[in-house]
């Protein structure tokens, strides 16, 4: 019977004090769940705990011994496991040469026993129950196998203490239920978990006990077995949070975006979008569910011109764009929010009125002929960061200051900032705070409204339920099942996204 | 030039239009960059390498390892310090040596520009060699085919080399855009290839003086020279031209390219994240082409500075490695037009100064490429510069290139 | 609910990019089948034969390889014809590259056949074009051995020239004064002195790289422009040292040349024996380094770290792997394989240092690191392509085809510039390479 125990944990960055003197503790065959919103702390944490930051104050304690961590190495030797929110794999390696990575079996010369290694990972792949071939290179298997490859690297490694980061973020439903299965498994053999997530009904169907935290404070406890996801959310954020999105019923037009038997191939030239149709209308939201990679991101990438279609047609009103460059598209009065704001939103060191103007700085009045108009740049910038509550101390700080709320509500002033008629909106909300969220589907709302076509594409099957008027769901490149807003559950929606004929 | 409202601040600091500078002083790396600590840096990093090149003198001094003795440190230290006394009195000692220093600003300065503007938007172009060589022999071109009056044939030199110089560099950029082919090798390798080509049309019958064997152009028209600055005085030995006019035009018209454009927020969105630039609809490859073509253009301004102001002829060596001394100068100037401008003229105070130091004290003129790659070290790593002098100072320059994988 | 119409998925068989590739190549085959017939074959046909030298005078005998020109070069431009409308009709899917080197062998056979049955000599030495290759090659394979160590842990080495340089420098610096006079005994085709000054090479590759290292890795210095520093630093310094040492101690600057040394048997083979078991240590060396390295890389606990350092630092940290110690380790390791090489071009082949002699050298060492996607291995075999490409340009000089010597000596360049365009298909990179690791 092991116990871990954490003291009066402080750590501050510059400017945030991202954990408050939290106490926690876990013990084996126990299931502890972390709940908290994105930036509450829960990650920054379980890297101090894994010995990849140093608190500034507080102890961590195993069996009531202090200990101390100079790097992930001593957690990993004091039996402290980790499974990443982003798998800390290597892509071009096989899963045996992953888990062994660090604690290699080697012979004479340092030459590595690959035949032993094996072994073990077929031993320890049986006894838990998670099947996975030991010469497979991860970078061509599913998520849900990777993850098994990271639960094995950690039972490798002898680990008592299993921290799972957000580990179901990137599973279908059902491979949801499965991991649950390994994760009541591994605490059946006597391991204590702690599993870290933001979302409500997981934390409440699997732990033995809940921690929440707020702010970098330790918020709260609850017991899963009389908590309700109401008592959850307030606990979580402080107040109590609207958990479905108020609109009334969609007035759906003429369609703005038809989309027919679109081929689109990705970086690999694969297949990633096989012949795919469908329409948004005015006045109406679309929403596009599936697990990540199933040709989500390719769909939008060629629907805002970002990347060539191989076979189908694109039409926005009534002009065929299939072939159109980005300018174009956004001269059709398209909105596009993409996927990743740091990565292609933003220019993270330009200014919030850099930013603002990004897409429209070549035309008036932010220009005229060559020449930038910055003043008028700087007074439309001024505009919007008020109108749509960016917190900033000006419009002159570079983008990179702002929170990833903050960050967010950027992209979507300076998209909705202009009379728009499609919006296409790649994980809008995606890590930002709920007060950041529920201003963005307020806004994504009065767009249907006021007349424009809306897609979105989220992974977060909640959010697609709470927004859509229709809901698509895409599984290897196809849409699988086609859904009414409202008239579908989860369940549902779920089998759809792993593939099983609905 | 048709905006006479707004002055180029280029030299010292401007108190009376405070707001104006700090502004300008603002997009000297980014965003609000306190101004003072990126003055101190540069200050701090000469005074370093100079110091470093001091100890270098002495230490490789061969006497010394024959048979130590103190007076023969002392003679050696005795050497490092008219070293330095000539490099500076070599560029600023006198009018001749104020007039060489500015003539070899010029061509510095425009290499300087060319290299700027390809960290700007994220391209590296160690091509600037090669780009002069070309822009230089299309002047040759021109010069030894056309007279025509001063104030055409100067221009038409200046638009000649800009093609030639843009041409390569051009091609280093339709590889990058076109196949991915990372602009750091490419145009290394046209560098080898330029020097090559220069000494290939120095031998056909079109550049070669009849009855010659050796690699040398003919003269270019006495009408396709730079002018002399200051010609009025008579004396041979004031070499400034009017390449130095030339050069800081081409650094106010680069700034506000830069800052005051469509195309400079293009060149630095591209530069910051070539992804955020694709997706708000910026043609990324192009940009990559014309960026590439510009940069081009402006070493091939400089090489024309080297032929039209200077030797009047060409020969295999007329770019002087200034290709590569523009590399430092733009990293020492934080790839902003003025910021290029300063250390242009401190580069071109070096090499005049050095030319000083190598006649008079024996000690050779390549000291200043060490001094140049030191400076540049501790550019780089402001660390570097306050562990020396524990002072506070701005942040890293980060990471300015790209990869092979992208 | 509606279930969306769904089609097979079996509908991209050759993507976009594939068949552009395949088309540029067939066009190439051509392209070359044209210049070959119109050019090489219509001059060839009253040339009469060639020969190819496959021993000198003091090799082993072998026979000499002479052939009519005007036949090879008609045969050879039919055949590449015939493989560009192959290429266009269909492509050679996955022996797309297998066909292409044979496809530009054959060219460069027609080329090398029309050169020689045009000179006045009619004949030229293989085996020696062969050597050549070969000894032209080390230092690049040995520059592109020091870029695939540092880049296999993600930094990337581009001051291979300036490693190359340096370790030039300071061997015939430090072997000169350790060698003069008397008739030492020869360790392995040099005197001891001679090996001192290969170890002070070494050991001067081994400080740039840790200040390349240093830099870019604790001072988190963009690490392209650290190369390039360090390469301006080194040839400042170099021509600033030889000017002030050198140019009035010629005693400081005749070192002793390492001789050949032939492996007994191997060396007795007819044509492979000269042309690959009869060198010195520096070509011996870099075979050895070839082998040793792609071992270390890929069968050992220490190589499967650095690779996992390079791929994805970030997972290699959380398992406890040390990513610094790890990137210094082997970006020093790469500089005394560079310091090595760059004693080559001093004790290795002329015996003194002149001004900037690596002219390049460590720039293309840099290409055929890319052109042998990261391994030891393909290092070795692209840097053979560019000593070939070397050998060749010098060859043709002799034959003196008419086409001047400046575009001969261009061939290097121009080859390295096709390489990274990638004209031999594209290669990935380490996942990390020339990205500093920032531990929080």
């Amino acid at each position: 019977m092991a116990t871990l125990e954490l003291r009066g944990i402080t750590k501050r960055f510059p400017g945030v004090l991202a954990n408050d003197s939290v106490d926690l503790e876990v013990s084996s065959g126990e299931i502890l769940g972390l709940l908290g919103e994105n930036g509450a702390g829960k990650t920054t944490l379980m890297n101090i705990l894994y010995g990849l930051y140093s608190a500034d104050e507080g102890e961590i304690l195993i069996d009531g011994v202090p200990q101390s961590f100079a790097g992930p190495g001593d957690a990993i030797a004091a039996g402290i496991g980790m499974v990443h929110q982003h798998f800390m794999l290597v892509p071009v390696f096989t899963v045996t040469e992953n888990v062994v990575l660090g604690v290699e079996p080697v012979g004479p010369g340092g030459v590595i026993n690959i035949k032993e290694a094996k072994q073990e990972v077929r031993e320890i792949s049986q006894r838990y129950g998670l099947e996975v071939d030991p010469d497979a290179i991860i970078e061509d298997i599913p998520v849900g196998i990777q993850q098994r490859v990271e639960i094995i690297k950690v039972l490798f490694r002898n680990a008592e203490f299993l921290i799972f980061d957000e580990p179901t973020a990137v599973l279908t439903p059902q491979e949801i239920e499965e991991f649950f299965g390994i994760l009541n498994g591994l605490r059946d053999a006597g391991k204590a978990i702690i599993f870290i997530t933001h979302k409500l009904k997981e934390v409440i169907e699997v732990s033995d006990d809940i921690a929440v935290l707020r702010r970098g404070a330790m918020a709260g406890r609850a017991d899963p077995a009389t908590t309700t996801e109401a008592d959850l959310a307030n606990l979580m954020v402080g107040r109590p949070v609207e958990l479905v999105v108020a609109k009334g019923a969609a007035r759906p037009g003429a369609p703005v975006l038809t989309v027919a038997d679109l081929v689109v191939v990705d970086d690999r030239d694969q297949v990633a979008v096989a012949a795919i149709s469908f329409d948004v209308k005015a006045g109406e939201i679309v929403g596009i569910a599936g697990v990540q990679g199933n040709g989500q991101t390719e769909l939008v990438e060629a629907l805002t011109g970002l990347r060539g279609v191989a076979a189908g047609t694109v039409t926005i009103g009534d002009k065929v764009v299939t072939h159109a460059t980005p300018r174009q598209i956004h001269e059709q009065s398209v909105a596009h929010i993409p996927e990743d704001r740091q990565r292609s939103g933003l220019v993270m060191s330009f200014s919030i009125t850099e930013n603002m103007v990004l897409d429209g700085y070549y035309h008036e009045p932010y220009s005229r002929g060559i020449k930038m108009d910055w003043d008028q740049a700087r007074a439309k910038a001024g505009e919007l960061v008020e109108q749509y509550d960016v917190r900033t101390p000006g419009t002159e700080v570079a983008a990179n200051t702002l929170s990833g709320g903050n960050q967010q509500k950027v992209i979507v002033a300076r998209e909705f900032g202009r009379e728009v008629r499609l919006v296409i909106a790649a994980q809008p909300t995606r890590g930002i705070d709920v007060g950041s969220i529920e201003y963005i589907h307020e806004r994504i709302v009065e767009e249907r409204d006021r007349g424009a076509g809306l897609l979105i594409v989220s992974t977060e099957l909640d959010e697609v339920m709470a927004l859509s008027d229709r809901i698509l769901v895409m599984f290897d490149g196809k849409v699988v099942a086609e859904y009414e807003g409202g008239a579908v559950t989860a369940e549902e929606i779920g089998l759809a996204m792993a593939g099983a004929a609905p | 030039m048709t905006e006479p409202q707004t002055p180029a601040p280029d030299n010292g600091p401007d108190s009376a239009s405070g707001s104006r500078w700090a502004a300008f002083m603002d997009d000297l790396t980014g965003v609000n960059v306190d101004w003072r600590s990126a003055l101190l840096v540069p200050a701090l990093a000469i005074t370093a390498a100079l110091a470093v090149s001091v100890i270098i003198i002495v230490v490789s001094d061969i006497e010394l390892w024959r048979e130590f003795s103190l007076s023969a440190l002392g003679d050696a230290i005795g050497q490092a310090g008219s070293a330095m006394w000539a490099l500076f009195t070599g560029s600023f000692g006198s009018l001749a040596a104020v007039s060489s220093t500015l003539a070899f600003s010029a061509p510095l300065i425009l290499a300087g520009l060319s290299v700027a503007i390809g960290f700007k938007a994220g391209l590296f172009n160690i091509g600037a060699e090669g780009q002069m060589l070309m822009g230089g022999m299309a002047a040759v071109a021109l010069g030894i085919t056309i007279d025509i009056p001063v104030f055409l044939n100067v221009p038409l030199a200046v638009i000649g080399a800009m093609v030639g110089g843009g041409i390569w560099g051009g091609i280093a950029g339709l590889l990058r855009a076109r196949t991915g082919a990372h602009e750091v090798i490419t145009t290394i390798m046209l560098n080898s290839i330029a020097g090559l080509a220069v000494i290939w049309m120095l031998s056909t019958d079109f550049f070669q003086p009849a009855g010659r064997q050796d690699p040398v152009s003919e003269d270019i028209a006495v009408s396709a020279r730079l002018p002399r600055l200051l010609g009025f005085l008579d004396r041979t030995d004031l070499r400034v031209h009017f390449g130095i006019i030339i050069a800081l035009i081409a650094a106010y018209a680069i700034y506000w390219l830069l800052y005051k454009s469509t195309i400079g927020f293009e060149f630095r969105a591209v530069g910051f994240n070539p992804d955020a630039a694709h997706y708000a609809g910026m043609k990324v490859t192009w940009l990559y082409v014309s960026v590439m073509a510009l940069a081009g253009g402006l070493a091939g301004i400089a090489g024309m500075t080297q032929i039209n102001g200077l030797l009047y002829r060409a020969s295999p060596g007329f770019a002087a490695g200034i290709g590569f001394d523009a590399i430092s100068l733009a990293l020492l100037g934080r790839s902003h037009p003025a910021g290029v401008v300063a250390a242009g003229f401190l580069f071109g105070a070096l090499r005049a100064g050095g030319l000083e130091m190598q006649v008079v004290t024996d000690v050779p003129i390549d000291l200043i490429g060490v001094i140049q790659a030191l400076v540049v070290v501790f550019i780089a790593a402001p660390a570097l510069i306050r562990a020396i002098f524990r002072v506070k100072t701005g942040e890293e320059i980060g990471q300015l290139t790209t990869g092979w994988g992208t | 609910m509606t279930a969306a119409a769904t089609t097979p998925a079996a509908i991209v068989v050759r993507t976009p990019a594939e068949i552009k590739r395949s088309r540029y190549l067939g066009f190439t085959y051509l392209f070359l089948a044209v210049v070959v017939l119109w050019f090489f074959a219509r001059w060839s046909v009253d040339l009469g034969n060639f020969t190819f030298k496959l021993a000198r005078p003091t090799d082993p005998s072998a026979p000499d390889l002479t052939m009519s020109a005007g036949r090879v070069t008609l045969i050879v431009g039919v055949v590449l014809a015939a493989m560009g409308g192959v290429q266009l009709a269909r492509g050679f899917g996955k022996m797309n590259n297998f066909v292409l080197s044979i496809g530009l062998f054959l060219f460069i056979f027609a080329f090398l056949a029309w050169a020689t049955a045009q000179s006045s000599i009619g004949a030229f030495s293989m085996v020696g074009m062969m050597k050549t290759t070969i000894v032209r090659s080390v230092p690049i394979t040995l520059g592109a051995l020091a870029g695939v160590m540092s880049e296999r842990v993600a930094v990337i080495n581009i001051a291979i020239e300036g490693q190359l340089l340096a370790g030039a420098f300071v061997a015939v610096v430090v072997a000169s004064p350790l060698t003069g006079g008397e008739d030492p005994t020869l360790i392995l085709g040099s005197p001891i002195g001679g090996w001192i000054g290969v170890g002070a090479a070494i050991l001067a590759g081994m400080l740039l790289a840790w200040v390349l290292a240093v830099l870019s890795i604790r001072y988190v210095v963009d690490q392209i422009i650290v190369g390039v520093v360090i390469t301006i630093f080194v040839v400042g310094m170099t021509s600033f040292l030889a000017l002030r040492w050198l140019a009035d101690n010629p005693e400081l600057n005749k070192g002793p040349i390492f001789k050949s040394i032939g492996i007994p048997l191997l060396a007795d083979i007819p044509f492979l024996g000269p042309v690959l078991f009869d060198h010195n240590i520096f070509v011996f060396g870099s075979f050895i380094l070839v082998a040793f390295l792609t071992f270390l890389l890929f069968r050992t606990r220490w190589g499967l770290r650095a690779r996992a350092v390079g791929e994805h630092p970030k997972a290699a940290d959380t398992l406890g792997v040390n990513v610094y110690r790890t990137r210094y380790l082997n970006v020093i390791i790469g500089g005394a394989v560079a310091g090595f090489g760059g004693a080559f071009f001093t004790l290795g082949s002329v015996g003194r240092f002149d001004e900037n002699m690596t002219n390049g050298r460590g720039f293309i060492g840099l290409a055929a690191m890319i052109f042998g996607r990261w391994h030891p291995v393909g290092a070795m075999a692209a840097g053979l392509v560019f000593g070939f490409a070397d050998a060749m340009s010098q060859t043709l000089g002799i034959l003196q085809t008419g086409i001047p010597s400046e575009f001969l000596g261009m061939v290097p360049f121009i080859a390295t510039i096709l390489v990274v365009a990638g004209l031999v298909g594209k290669a990935r990179p380490p996942a990390a390479d020339g990205q500093p690791y920032i531990k929080q």
